[in-house]
């Protein structure tokens, strides 16, 4: 671990301020992956702004019936609270399927879209890596990739994003709240992760002066169904192979009125694809329907060497977490089975 | 004292347990000394090749830091490696840290930063900048040439000599199989770090070490570092998880020795979890296995084939065959064994070394074979079965692997499954039912083990051993021990293990603590019982009525002041049995499971195992279950999970820490039940105890890789077997 300077931040403007006056600072608030990262010597910020002081950990209800996540709220209190348990059960059913109970504890909501990826030649120093060193290489590529990216990679970095909670924040078309040193800032989060192309090491499109205040839900859908259906290498604490978060309305008539649907574990960025969801407008939710929607979502999938079991296992997880959704039995996180 | 009063055969909850929970129980890292350095370990990031430079101007200025080694700079140490033979090393050239500028595995110790602080000395270690001129590696087993080892490891059974003419059996049987498996490399990480304090003083070095032999650690130092003359005390009171790394002496202890002489300062070497991936690993293997029967099922031809992975400076063998020849009847068995070199450190032994890596192929042979013939698979085993160890012409000492059959398969419910693959069916998810039998060595330690026990003048027997606890509820079962054979609540009883100073033991290893160094105690105890009967007759102090204690408290009391304060001792000692020759032994188990596979996800569950064990007489069912149980959850993560990925293009272990290196979490794991079936054994050991630390582990990657094919229809010759696996076979299948 690289020796910092530790500051704690009394307030946000305080915050965008020695972010500005520091440029390779970090934002300190759970802590549990930049901690790791630090010790491993992957990140190697030369100062610690602790944000933990700010006001940033309410749940409120925003104007227009969404609701507002402050930036500081901790993923347990995210996945428990009632407002979200009952009006956005598919972000707490994300978040429950992602790491531990004590790692929920600690984690917070800017600290989980914020995450690094897994990738193993990015948390090992003594490998080349070019989302960690810029122009050093991509191991992965040639090697092991059996868990990268089918979507959306570039010749320089096929990492994939590990989180949860952003794969259903992308189905639930969440927005995220920044500030800066010009103001306030909402970024859609579609636009918020961004694929790797060549630059890998930017993750997103955050300023590095900017702070994350919090996310914002769109306002309630009614009767909307939902699932999250992860599938990973053992049956609890471990990152995605793939997940899916689908997010659907099905009007009187049967027919499907709202489809959105994400892919996680795949890209380098919560994957959508708004031209397939479109097709599915109107139509019958049927297996053949969703069959369809999964093969043009994973359309421009391309596989590395030890990858390609990954595009198939996708369409297969959508197909059955839409089925989960549209009868209205969501996988359920503590029961491992998959129904 | 009659059976109903006897404390061995009961479950005692484990007598360490308070301790551990009160946080009393010291480990190797957590000993207080005064004025105590700080190493890390700089490790190489190249495969094979030369150190060309080390920079160290960066980390010299580092705050704290008080010295940083390399082989330029290391102490003096004997540059013949025959010395540094260790009491469970196989043929070869020990691996010595930091003793020239070779590179020989990624990973590999280059420098040794010491610090005044364990942060300070991290730090400063990423701060020393090294140089390599890289040659070649090889890595990739499957691309390494196999050769048969030239010299045997001692304390491994050599392969067997073919019996009749296995080829031409297999030629001309009626039913056959053939088939390839292969098992990927799997780390050790117990939840404790290896890790090193040591406390030098001018007249004595003590020398707190994470391992399963205190003795063997304190002579390899003694020579390594000439410490002859001065007294050196290892100090290994608790391990959390030995599984055979601890056998031994690692790099930690090396170079935390290696430091403190340098410096004449105590040092501690902790190692962080990432750098555990280069201590050694239970080798990868190729394995092909072809089996003949006729129509039957009597088997006609068993040929097995296994090539290992080793380092390219030591021969690791592990018996990875050691049951192919004698588990079934067979009078056709042709068995190779061979081994391949690869730029990795050396293989070592990890928990039924060798046996649960050939049996995965041996036993999902046999299920494949029984397919082949329509047969049942337990049927298929039962018409095999074996009264005799035919490889060695000998019959076992005890072998109740019948017994283990039936109260596992009637546990299991074994009699209501349908024969034929995907036939088993809830809901979205395929149901099988698989089974394994598992074997391992009841083997009494080659070496001597004594024991020590002292009656103290607060009234208490003291039992005092160099062997250690590795988390297995050795304590706890030679307090048993000797309770009885003191005829005294075992609340009277202390016991001291895991320190050099005390009564000689050899490794703790080969489930054979129990058997050997509890016969060293029961041996002690009955010196030592004899002559205080003697001496109370003597006395006038012994007043027993039937059924009693030996003597009370008082009498004791008594006993010593008319010894003036004066303690009564004996000591045991256990040789190896002069029986060996005429019987073989062996623990056995039956091991029945149960998964649920989401075929179009390819998602498995563990849903139930029953493992059903004879393992001679059972000291403690609670300590024993729990060992049986944390056996099959290591089954479980070497069927499903574990996996050292090497990355071939760069010669590097890519698997760093739990995040990467999966075991299984406890979603993964469902109901196990254990059963210990019956078995008196009076010919394998004193106790008639066979141990139990093994055998839990062997049959159960084979009985789910069974259930997996009795639930898909896939056979899953290659572990783990993961989601991709699966995948691929469903979709070659369709």
């Amino acid at each position: 671990m690289k020796r910092f300077t530790y500051v704690r931040a009394v307030s946000i403007d305080q915050a965008i301020e020695s972010l500005s006056v520091h440029p390779d600072a970090k934002l300190l608030a759970g802590g549990t992956n930049l901690v790791d990262l630090m010790k491993y010597d992957v990140a190697t910020p030369t100062t610690i702004i602790d944000i933990n002081d700010l006001p940033l950990r309410e749940i409120s209800e925003t104007a227009d019936g969404g609701l507002r996540i402050g930036a500081l709220v901790t993923n347990s209190d995210v996945a428990v609270h009632p407002s979200v348990a009952r009006h956005y059960p598919l972000l707490a059913s994300a978040i429950l399927a992602g790491a531990s109970a004590q790692l929920r504890n600690a984690a917070t909501v800017a600290g989980n879209l914020m995450q690094r990826t897994r990738c193993s030649y990015f948390y090992d120093v003594l490998t080349p890596c070019n989302k960690r060193a810029p122009g050093s290489g991509c191991p992965a590529r040639p090697g092991l990739n059996r868990n990268h990216a089918i979507l959306g990679a570039s010749e320089l970095c096929v990492a994939t994003h590990p989180s949860d909670m952003c794969v259903a924040l992308a189905a639930i078309g969440a927005t995220i709240i920044v500030q800066g040193p010009n103001g306030l800032r909402a970024i859609p989060l579609a636009d918020f992760h961004r694929l790797p192309g060549d630059a890998p090491e930017k993750d997103t499109t955050l300023f590095g002066n900017e702070v994350i205040l919090g996310i914002e839900l769109p306002p309630v859908l009614e009767h909307h169904r939902y699932s999250y259906l992860k599938i990973r290498d053992r049956l609890s604490y471990a990152f995605a192979i793939v997940s899916a978060a689908v997010w659907l309305t099905i009007d009187d008539e049967a027919a499907i009125s709202t489809a959105q649907i994400a892919l996680g574990g795949v890209a380098h960025k919560p994957w959508r694809n708004t031209a397939a969801e479109a097709l599915l407008i109107g139509r019958p939710a049927s297996r053949v329907n969703f069959e369809q929607f999964a093969s043009m979502l994973l359309s421009g999938a391309v596989a590395l060497s030890e990858n390609d079991f990954k595009i198939d296992l996708a369409r297969r997880t959508v197909v059955r977490a839409l089925e989960q959704a549209a009868s209205r039995t969501p996988q359920s996180q503590s029961d491992k089975r998959i129904h | 004292m009659d059976q109903e009063q006897t404390v061995t055969g009961k479950s005692i909850f484990r007598i360490d347990g308070p301790p551990k929970v009160r946080g009393e129980a010291k480990y190797a890292a957590e000993y207080k000394v005064p004025d105590l350095l700080h190493a890390y370990v700089v490790t190489a990031s190249i495969a094979k090749g030369r150190i060309l430079s080390i920079d160290l101007s960066a980390a010299r200025q580092f705050p704290g830091v008080v010295e940083i080694l390399s082989h330029k700079n290391r102490p003096w140490f004997w540059p013949v490696s025959f010395l540094y033979k260790d009491a469970a090393g196989p043929p070869g050239k020990p691996f010595m840290p930091l003793y020239d500028d070779r590179v020989h595995f990624s990973g590999q110790p280059v420098a040794l930063v010491i610090a005044e602080s364990y942060e300070a000395a991290r730090d400063a270690a990423a701060l020393v900048g090294v140089t390599y001129k890289a040659e070649p590696h090889a890595t990739d087993l499957a691309r390494s040439p196999a050769f048969i080892p030239r010299k045997h490891r001692i304390g491994v059974a050599p392969v067997p000599h073919p019996t009749g003419d296995a080829d031409r059996a297999f030629a001309s049987a009626p039913v056959k199989i053939e088939a390839a498996y292969t098992t990927s490399p799997e780390n050790h990480h117990p939840m404790e770090l290896f890790a090193t304090t040591v406390e030098w003083g001018d007249n004595i070095v003590t020398v707190y070490d994470k391992t399963q032999s205190p003795k063997s650690v304190e002579l390899f130092l003694k020579v390594a570092f000439r410490l002859i003359g001065r007294k050196v005390r290892v100090v290994s009171s608790y391990v959390g998880g030995g599984f055979g790394l601890g056998l031994r002496p690692q790099q930690s202890v090396f170079l935390a020795v290696m430091a403190a002489k340098s410096l004449k300062r105590s040092v501690r070497l902790v190692l962080p979890r990432d750098h555990m991936f280069a201590l050694g690993y239970r080798a990868n293997t190729v394995q092909t296995v072809s089996l003949a029967a006729d129509e039957k099922g009597r088997l006609q031809a068993i040929r097995h084939k296994a090539i290992a992975a080793t380092s390219q400076f030591e021969d690791a063998q592990d018996p990875i065959l050691l049951f192919s020849a004698s588990l079934y009847r067979c009078d056709n068995v042709k068995l190779n064994y061979e081994l391949a070199k690869l730029d990795t450190v050396s293989p070592c032994d990890m928990r039924a070394p060798g046996a649960a890596t050939g049996m995965f192929a041996l036993e999902s042979a046999m299920d494949e074979l029984a397919y082949a013939l329509g047969a049942d698979p337990l049927a298929l085993r039962l018409t095999n079965y074996t009264e005799r160890d035919q490889s060695e012409n000998r019959p076992f000492s005890s072998k109740a692997l019948r017994e283990c059959y039936a109260q596992g398969s009637e546990r299991f419910g074994w009699d209501k499954r349908s024969h034929a693959p995907r036939s088993m069916r809830e809901d979205k998810e395929l149901i099988g039912w698989g089974m394994a039998t598992g074997a391992w060595e009841a083997a009494m330690s080659p070496a001597p083990a004594r024991a020590e026990v002292r009656l103290r003048s607060d009234g208490k027997f003291e039992v005092t051993s160099s062997i250690t606890d590795i988390g297995t509820g050795t304590y706890t079962i030679l307090s048993q021990i000797a309770a009885d054979e003191l005829e005294t609540p075992i609340e009277r009883i202390v016991v001291r293990l895991g320190d050099s100073a005390l009564p000689f033991n050899p490794i703790q290893g080969g489930s054979w603590t129990a058997a050997t160094s509890g016969a060293a105690v029961q041996s002690a105890c009955r010196k030592l019982k004899a002559k205080i009967t003697s001496q109370a007759k003597k006395a006038g102090v012994l007043d027993r009525r039937p059924g009693t204690e030996l003597l009370s408290a008082s009498a004791l009391a008594d006993l010593l002041k008319l010894r003036r304060g004066g303690e009564l001792s004996a000591t045991g000692t256990m040789f190896s049995p002069p029986f060996g020759k005429r019987f073989s032994s062996a623990t056995h188990a039956a091991v029945f499971a149960e998964v649920r596979v989401d075929e179009e996800l390819s998602v498995v569950r563990v849903t139930r195992i029953v493992c059903a064990v004879a393992a001679g007489r059972i000291l403690n069912p609670t300590t024993a279950r729990s060992q049986i149980i944390g056996a099959t959850v290591m089954g479980i993560g070497k069927a499903l999970h574990e996996d050292t990925a090497y990355d071939h293009n760069l010669g590097r272990c890519m698997a760093h820490s739990f995040g990467d290196y999966h075991i299984p979490s406890n979603a993964d794991v469902y109901d196990i039940d254990v059963v210990f079936v019956d078995e008196t054994d009076t010919q394998v050991s004193p106790l008639g105890v066979k141990g139990v630390g093994e055998i839990g582990v062997v049959a159960v990657a084979p009985a789910i890789a069974n259930a997996i094919f009795h639930a898909t229809g896939q056979r899953m010759r290659d572990l783990p077997i993961t989601i991709d696996r699966l995948a691929r076979a469903r979709s070659r299948a369709s």
